[in-house]
C-alpha cells in the first residue's frame, strides 16, 4: 500500500524533535545530546553565570578537550601545557564543568579524544537523536542517522539553558552514490571528489543524506568521514540511514542501552530511514567507478582533483572571480598551472583530526607503510589517534610498531595540526599531505601548504616523499 | 542582551573582491583561545592585514600593515559596510568571526550568498546579512571601481538598500529581524515558551527514556 505521507530521514528527525515555534515563528528544536569543548564553550558559560541560570540537562551533555591539547608527553596534566593562554582556557573548561556539575573526559582520561570520535565510540551517538556541538564537523554523527549540527557560541548558550535550538527547517538533498570503489579509493577519496562535483556552497541550506550501494559498502568509521565533510559541502548536517552496520557498531559501546531496553531502542532506531517517493529538493548521483583518489590543490577542498590529472588552468574558469579565486590559490600553494601534483616535494605528513583519526584509518596507513621507511624529504611525519581508546587498540594490533619504525611520531590523541591550535604546526611555505578536512589559507600554520588527503595517500607519500597514485 | 541595530542607517561601503571567504581567514585559529567575546577587531583578517605573524600577545600597533589589503587604504578606513563575494564565512562554526566583524565596526555585509552556520551566528549578534544577486554585486563592484568609494543606506524595516539613488529589495526572516531590531536576549525570548518544552519533554521521554538518565 502506498504511503500517503511519505518523509525523508531529515523530515523524520526534525519532526520528532520539533517543539513548537515561538511567537516570533523561530522554530524550537529539542536538542539530545550536547558535546562541548574548550573553544567555543567559555562564553556561552560565562553567559549563563551572568543570567544566574543553569543548564537545563546536564545529562544531555558532555564535554572533553581536544582543541588545544598538546599531542606530546602529558604525564604532567595541566601544568605541563606550557601554552599559558591554551591552558587557561583548558582550565576554563574545568572550572566550568566542575561548577555546573557537567561530566568532563580530561586530559588524562583513557577515554580522552576528539569530541566526534569520542561520541560514537562511547555510544554517546545513536540513530535518531539531534546533535549539536559549537564544532562544524558535527555533521559526523550523522553517518549513525542523527540529525547533528555545529552550531555558534551564542547558540550553545541556549542550549545548555533551554535544550532547544531556534532554526527554520532546511531543505532535503539526496547524494546517492553507486557500484564498488577501486582499488585505494576510499570513503575521504568519495566524499572530496562528492565537494568537487557540488562546490563548497553546494548543499548550503540543506541537509544532505547520501544513500546507495557505495555508502552502504561503507564501515562506519568510512561513513563517519563521509558525513563529517558534509559542512565542507556547505550543508550543516549529513546523514547517512542506520542499517545493521550501525547497530552491530553501537551494541557494545558503554552508553548505549542494554537487555530489554536495546531492544526497544533497536525498534525504534529502525523507524529512521527515508520512506519510499518521499521528496526531496535536490538530488544529485554518482557512480563510484568514476573516483581515482583524490588530492586538493588549492585552498578551498572544492579545488579538488584526482592523483593523476592535472592541476587546472585560468582557461578552465569562466567568470573574473573565479580566475582571481584560481589565481591567489594557486600562488599561495607555490603551484604552477596544469602541472602534475606528482612533481612537488612535501615536509611534513599529518595523519589524524575527526575526519581520519579512527581505527580503520589508522590500519589504512599501516598496510601501505608495510615495514618501509618514509623518505628523507620528510621533514616530520606523525599520526594523531583520535583517542585514547583508538590509540590503545592500534597499540594492541601493533601498528604504533610499524608507524615508529617507519619513522612517523606516535601522538597523543587530540585535534592537533587539523587546525593548529597547539603546537603541531607547519612553518612557512611547508607543504603537507593531510588527513584533515580544510586546506584553507593558514589553517595548519601561518603560510602552510596543505593537500588533503587519504590516510592511504598520505602514507603512500611520506614513503615516496611526494604524491603519488596509488591506485594501480 | 543582543546589541541591537537601527532601523535606517548609512554608511561606507568597502568591497573586499573575494568568494568563499571562509572563517579561518576573518579570525585565524590563534586567537580563539581568548575566553572573552570582545577585542577580536584588531585581529580581523589578521593574516591578510598584516604582513608578520601575530597571536594574543602582540601589540598590534607595532605590527606591519599589508598595504596591499584593501582594508588598509585609507579611503577605506572607516567603512562600516562590507560588500564581497559568494559563500561568506564557510567553514569553522567560530562565532569570534562575527564577534571579529563587529568589533572592528562592520555592521552590515552584502554579498551574493552566506554560509549557513555563519548566518545564524550574525543575526545573533546584531551583524546584519544582505543577500544580493550575483548580477547586482558586479554591478556594485564596477561602481565602486570607479567611484572609489559609495555610500548605502539600509532600511531593515522595509527590506531595501538605496545605493546611488537605486533601489535593492532583500530577504530577512521575521525572527532575524525582530532580533536584529529589538536587540532581544534570546534565551530570555524562548524559556517565556517553557510551557512548550516542559510539554515537549514530557511526552518525549515516554518515547525515548535511554536517553533521559
Amino acid at each position: 500500500m502506498n504511503n500517503p505521507n511519505p518523509k525523508t530521514l531529515y523530515d523524520k528527525l526534525w519532526d520528532t524533535h520539533f517543539v513548537g515555534s515561538r511567537s516570533d515563528k523561530g522554530d524550537l528544536l529539542y536538542i539530545d545530546l550536547h558535546m562541548v569543548h574548550e573553544v567555543t564553550s567559555p562564553q556561552a558559560f560565562e553567559g549563563l553565570k551572568i543570567k544566574g541560570i543553569s543548564p537545563r540537562r546536564v545529562d544531555s551533555i558532555v564535554a572533553t578537550v581536544d582543541h588545544n591539547v598538546p599531542t606530546t608527553d602529558r604525564s604532567e596534566g595541566l601544568r605541563g601545557i606550557k601554552d599559558t593562554i591554551s591552558r587557561d582556557q583548558i582550565q576554563a573548561l574545568q572550572i566550568n564543568c566542575h561548577d555546573f556539575g557537567i561530566d568532563l573526559i580530561d586530559l588524562n582520561d583513557l577515554n580522552q579524544g576528539i569530541v566526534h570520535v569520542v561520541g560514537p565510540e562511547q555510544g554517546f551517538t545513536q540513530p535518531g537523536m539531534t546533535i549539536v556541538c559549537g564544532d562544524s564537523h558535527t555533521s559526523t554523527h550523522g553517518a549513525f542517522g542523527c540529525l547533528a549540527m555545529g552550531i555558534g557560541t551564542t547558540e550553545v548558550e541556549h542550549v545548555l539553558a533551554t535544550q532547544c535550538l531556534v532554526m527554520s527547517k532546511q531543505k532535503n538533498m539526496r547524494i546517492s552514490i553507486n557500484g564498488p570503489l577501486k582499488k585505494n579509493v576510499f570513503a575521504k577519496d568519495l566524499t572530496m571528489f562528492l565537494i568537487g562535483k557540488i562546490g563548497t556552497a553546494g548543499g548550503t541550506g540543506h541537509v544532505i543524506e547520501y544513500d546507495g550501494s557505495t555508502i552502504e559498502s561503507l564501515s562506519m568509521e568510512g561513513r563517519m568521514t563521509v558525513c563529517n565533510m558534509a559542512i565542507e559541502a556547505g550543508a550543516r548536517a549529513g546523514m547517512i540511514a542506520p542499517d545493521q552496520k550501525t547497530f552491530d557498531y553501537l551494541k557494545s559501546k558503554p552508553h548505549t542501552p542494554k537487555g530489554n531496553e536495546y531492544e526497544t531502542a533497536l525498534e525504534y532506531w529502525k523507524t529512521f530511514h527515508s520512506d519510499e517517493n518521499s521528496n526531496f529538493d535536490t538530488v544529485h548521483n554518482f557512480f563510484a567507478e568514476e573516483i581515482e583518489p583524490q588530492v586538493t590543490w588549492g585552498t578551498s577542498p572544492e579545488m579538488v582533483i584526482g592523483v593523476k590529472d592535472r592541476i587546472p588552468s585560468k582557461e578552465d574558469y569562466t567568470s573574473q572571480t573565479e580566475r582571481n579565486n584560481f589565481e591567489a590559490a594557486l600562488d599561495y600553494m607555490g603551484l604552477s598551472a596544469g602541472d602534475s601534483l606528482e612533481n612537488y616535494s612535501l615536509d611534513q605528513i599529518f595523519i589524524g583530526s575527526c575526519t581520519n583519526s579512527r581505527i580503520e584509518d589508522l590500519r589504512e596507513a599501516a598496510e601501505i607503510l608495510d615495514g618501509n621507511v618514509i623518505s628523507k624529504k620528510i621533514k616530520r611525519a606523525m599520526i594523531v589517534p583520535g583517542s585514547g581508546l583508538v590509540k590503545k587498540q592500534a597499540e594492541e594490533e601493533g601498528l604504533h610498531e610499524t608507524f615508529i619504525s617507519s619513522g612517523f611520531e606516535w601522538r597523543e590523541p587530540g585535534c592537533s595540526m587539523c587546525l593548529g591550535m597547539n603546537p603541531d604546526q607547519l612553518g612557512e611555505k611547508e607543504r603537507c599531505a593531510s588527513t584533515s578536512n580544510r586546506n584553507f589559507e593558514g589553517r595548519q600554520g601561518h603560510l602552510g601548504r596543505t593537500h588533503l588527503v587519504s590516510p592511504a595517500m598520505a602514507a603512500a607519500a611520506a614513503l615516496a616523499g611526494n604524491f603519488i597514485d596509488i591506485s594501480s | 542582551m543582543n546589541k541591537s541595530i537601527s532601523n535606517i542607517f548609512s554608511g561606507e561601503a568597502v568591497f573586499l573582491d573575494k568568494a568563499n571567504v571562509d572563517t579561518d581567514q576573518i579570525i585565524p585559529k590563534q586567537f580563539l583561545k581568548s575566553i572573552k567575546r570582545t577585542g577580536f577587531g584588531p585581529n580581523l583578517f589578521d593574516a591578510w592585514r598584516y604582513l608578520d605573524k601575530g597571536d594574543l600577545n602582540s601589540d598590534n600597533s607595532k605590527r606591519k600593515l599589508n598595504p596591499d589589503f584593501i582594508l588598509n587604504h585609507d579611503l577605506y578606513k572607516s567603512c562600516n559596510i562590507l560588500i564581497t563575494r559568494e559563500n561568506f564565512g564557510c567553514g569553522s562554526s567560530r562565532e569570534h568571526a562575527v564577534w571579529a566583524l563587529t568589533d572592528y565596526g562592520f555592521t552590515t555585509i552584502i554579498a551574493p550568498s552566506f554560509a549557513d552556520i555563519f548566518k545564524n551566528n550574525s543575526y545573533k549578534n546584531g551583524l546584519l546579512l544582505i543577500e544580493i544577486d550575483k548580477e547586482k554585486i558586479d554591478e556594485i563592484f564596477k561602481q565602486i571601481t570607479e567611484k572609489k568609494t559609495i555610500n548605502i543606506e539600509v532600511d531593515v524595516h522595509n527590506q531595501f538598500i538605496y545605493l546611488e539613488k537605486k533601489k535593492f529589495p532583500f530577504e530577512l526572516d521575521d525572527f532575524k529581524k525582530k532580533f536584529l531590531l529589538d536587540g532581544i536576549d534570546e534565551v530570555g525570548f524562548t524559556l517565556q515558551h517553557q510551557n512548550k518544552i516542559e510539554d515537549f519533554e514530557k511526552n518525549y521521554k515516554k518515547t525515548v527514556p535511554w536517553l533521559f538518565k
